[in-house]
């Protein structure tokens, strides 16, 4: 015998090797084949939609496809001083033609968000552009209105020569680029978009802590009865987590109203008097107390199946090596249940942070989220590249909740029910 | 859980303080849902408990809202209920097809880059819906399904096969795959092996992972706030104007109604996931 290996042949005579990396890629193509349909469905209906959000955020193509002869003309200038008279023309004949489709208006309101006051000096060129002579075109616009003898305003007109524009995203973190194309906050009173997120993160952290702290007992309870009691009063948390979400935030709504049957508690027991019902909806109070409850079984549920499998001879074993119960429960229980801790605080942080319905129910104007605004911009004020540069913010953070998640958890492992 | 006898009197009492805890805390998680019931028989049209309630006076009950519920002219519940029934229904069906299949995809030990693809068909889960929205609108929107029944059955699909796919791939975490290899040896098509070995046997994960699906579309209102027209309106949307509007009792019959469809659910989950676990008990 040869000290050579002889290759195995399989039995139709090819290598073995050979025939099991072909029966191998052969599997792979049938895993991939099976998965395909859902991740091309999903691809074309969600994931590319999503990527399309951005484009549309940074879209700023209006203005530039409204005055094509001036940007055209404009790539000579500096900027310092005032345009040469062919961007004169060049606007004149632009301008033309918006007034004429009736468009000029969509013009006015654009121009007037980078300098204020461009609106009446548009609309006054609007009026007069109709007497205008043939040439000579700088004299007769300035002629017009003095405001265009100021380098301003067509600086004005210059930055937004681009088709794209990261402004959205700025006035999503209330700033915005001025002038001279520093980016500065906008004044004190009109920063609502950072209250929002603000509030947003804090509302997310806070119902995290407290369905933390009402599911740990709850969940420790469950997994420590036997079998045929914790089964009933899992259907204690079961029953909400199956029960609509409006259905719930409808039953809260019942109960914090100001003749409701929390305040009547509270006047029973004389904690506030009759005629001084404290307001317990439409503010923040309200989002806590339903989002809490609405959100509790998703961390319960996730605890559960950890503390299940923790053998209660660990703790037996802890005690009988002289630790107190506490010291038991802090140096052995706990530390086990944190996969569990970990699972059910970023699950209902991720679904908290994008809360909609109960916010716009119960919360009222104190009490609404960042998606409230998103839906705002979408259905009210149309101004949905706007909507989409905040969901896109608003998703980011989520993904890299969603990343950690991953990491720590893994998605394979989520449990439900 | 009875403390044994020589338990010491401050741990007597922490313990006693531990249930008292859990006690609070399943109160506040069930009793909302109980608020409702009484409510939607009230005969007055408050929604606090009148004075006749209180006394149990029979002429302060009444089914006058269950009867607006059904035969009122102004809701238009009835529409709603059957555009629900029609949406959730095949928007089950299409994501139990989808998810199944991947599901099966996935657990085969040969896929290529698993994480990647199942981080991405989870996503519509993680997502918040308030994005899903808005990036589903502007795609129905294009392909002129916007306001369409089947808009929303396709939106539906996308919010409802993680579902799927999470229960079915649970199921098939302990399925014995020798079986299915047995089945082939002994001369069945793939077809028939799945039918007759596979499926059967992951059913109850399939079957869960359906009413999951089923629910997620039966409740989802943001989506569909996008997306529907007149036409299209559904339970939740309904709810959700009522809501906005003017809290009436007869939302709190519609909402009773919810909530014993949700018990009969709870049931039929539960019932599949014990007999789940005994399959899966032999498989081991």
């Amino acid at each position: 015998m040869s000290s050579e290996t002889q290759k195995i042949l399989s039995t139709d005579g090819i290598p073995l090797e050979e025939s099991l990396k072909k029966a191998e890629k052969k599997n792979k193509i049938k895993a991939f084949l099976l998965v395909s349909p859902l991740l091309l469905f999903l691809i074309i209906t969600y994931i590319v939609p999503i990527a399309d959000m951005f484009s549309r955020s940074i879209d700023d193509k209006m203005v530039t496809n409204m005055l094509p002869k001036t940007y055209k003309a404009m790539e000579q200038w500096d900027g310092k001083e005032l345009p040469p008279e062919e961007v004169f023309e060049a606007f004149y004949l632009d301008y033309k033609i918006l007034v004429k489709n009736k468009t000029a208006g969509k013009l006015q309101t654009q121009l007037n968000y980078e300098k204020n006051g461009f609106k009446s000096v548009l609309k006054k060129l609007a009026r007069k552009q109709k007497k205008f002579e043939e040439g000579n075109y700088k004299e007769q616009i300035m002629k017009v209105h003095k405001r265009w003898r100021n380098v301003e305003y067509w600086r004005a007109i210059k930055r937004r020569a681009p088709a794209y524009t990261y402004s959205k995203y700025l006035k999503g973190v209330d700033m915005y680029s001025n002038e001279d194309g520093k980016i500065v906050q906008v004044a004190e009173d009109r920063r609502i978009h950072r209250i929002l997120w603000s509030r947003t993160l804090e509302v997310a952290f806070f119902v995290t802590l407290f369905c933390f702290l009402m599911a740990y007992p709850i969940a420790h309870l469950l997994a420590t009865l036997p079998m045929k009691y914790s089964n009933l009063l899992m259907i204690c948390v079961l029953l909400p987590f199956w029960t609509s979400l409006l259905v719930r935030t409808a039953s809260w709504m019942i109960l914090l109203q100001q003749q409701g049957i929390v305040n009547d508690f509270f006047v029973w027991i004389g904690l506030v008097a009759d005629d001084n019902r404290p307001e317990m909806m439409y503010n923040k109070t309200g989002t806590y107390v339903a989002m809490t409850q609405i959100l509790l079984p998703f961390m319960v549920l996730p605890l559960y199946s950890v503390m299940k499998t923790i053998s209660p001879s660990l703790m037996r074993a802890g005690k009988s090596l002289g630790a107190t119960p506490a010291v038991a429960f802090f140096k052995v229980y706990f530390p086990l249940t944190i996969p569990g801790i970990g699972a059910g605080c970023l699950l209902v942080f991720i679904l908290a942070i994008g809360y909609y319905i109960t916010p716009a129910l119960v919360g009222g104007a104190s009490g609404t989220l960042i998606s409230n605004q998103i839906a705002y911009h979408m259905k009210s004020t149309l101004d949905w590249s706007f909507a989409s540069a905040m969901g896109l913010m608003l998703l980011t953070g989520v993904l890299v909740i969603y990343w950690i998640y991953n990491k720590l958890v893994g998605v394979d492992n989520i449990k439900l029910g | 859980m009875a403390l044994p006898k020589y338990t010491e009197p401050h741990y007597r009492i922490w313990h006693y303080f531990y249930l008292f805890v859990c006690g609070c805390v399943f109160f506040f998680l069930i009793a909302p849902l109980f608020v409702i019931f009484p409510l939607s028989f009230n005969a007055e049209e408050f929604l606090v408990f009148t004075d006749g309630m209180k006394r149990l006076d029979p002429d302060a009950f009444s089914t006058r809202w269950y009867k607006d519920m059904v035969y009122g002219t102004k809701n238009p519940w009835g529409l709603a209920a059957k555009n629900s029934f029609i949406i959730a229904i095949f928007a089950t069906i299409g994501s139990i097809i989808l998810g199944t299949l991947a599901a099966l995809g996935l657990s085969s030990r040969h896929m290529p880059y698993k994480g990647l693809i199942m981080a991405t068909l989870i996503s519509p889960m993680i997502v918040p819906l308030i994005i899903s929205g808005v990036a589903i609108f502007f795609f129905m929107a294009k392909v002129g399904l916007a306001a369409t029944h089947l808009g929303i059955i396709l939106a539906h699909i996308i919010l409802g096969t993680p579902f799927v796919v999470i229960t079915v791939t649970a199921t098939l975490s302990g399925f014995d795959h020798s079986i299915t290899r047995a089945a082939s040896s002994l001369g069945s098509n793939p077809f028939n092996t799945f039918m007759k070995i596979t499926l059967p046997l992951i059913l109850p994960g399939v079957i869960s992972g359906g009413l999951f699906a089923f629910v997620t579309s039966f409740d989802e209102v943001v989506v569909v706030l996008f997306l529907a027209g007149l036409d299209n309106t559904t339970i939740p949307i309904q709810m959700w104007t009522g809501l906005r509007e003017q809290l009436s009792p007869t939302i709190l019959a519609v909402a009773t109604c919810l909530i014993v469809l949700s018990v009969l659910i709870l049931l039929t989950a539960e019932l599949l996931r014990r007999r789940s676990e005994r399959l899966r008990g032999i498989n081991r």
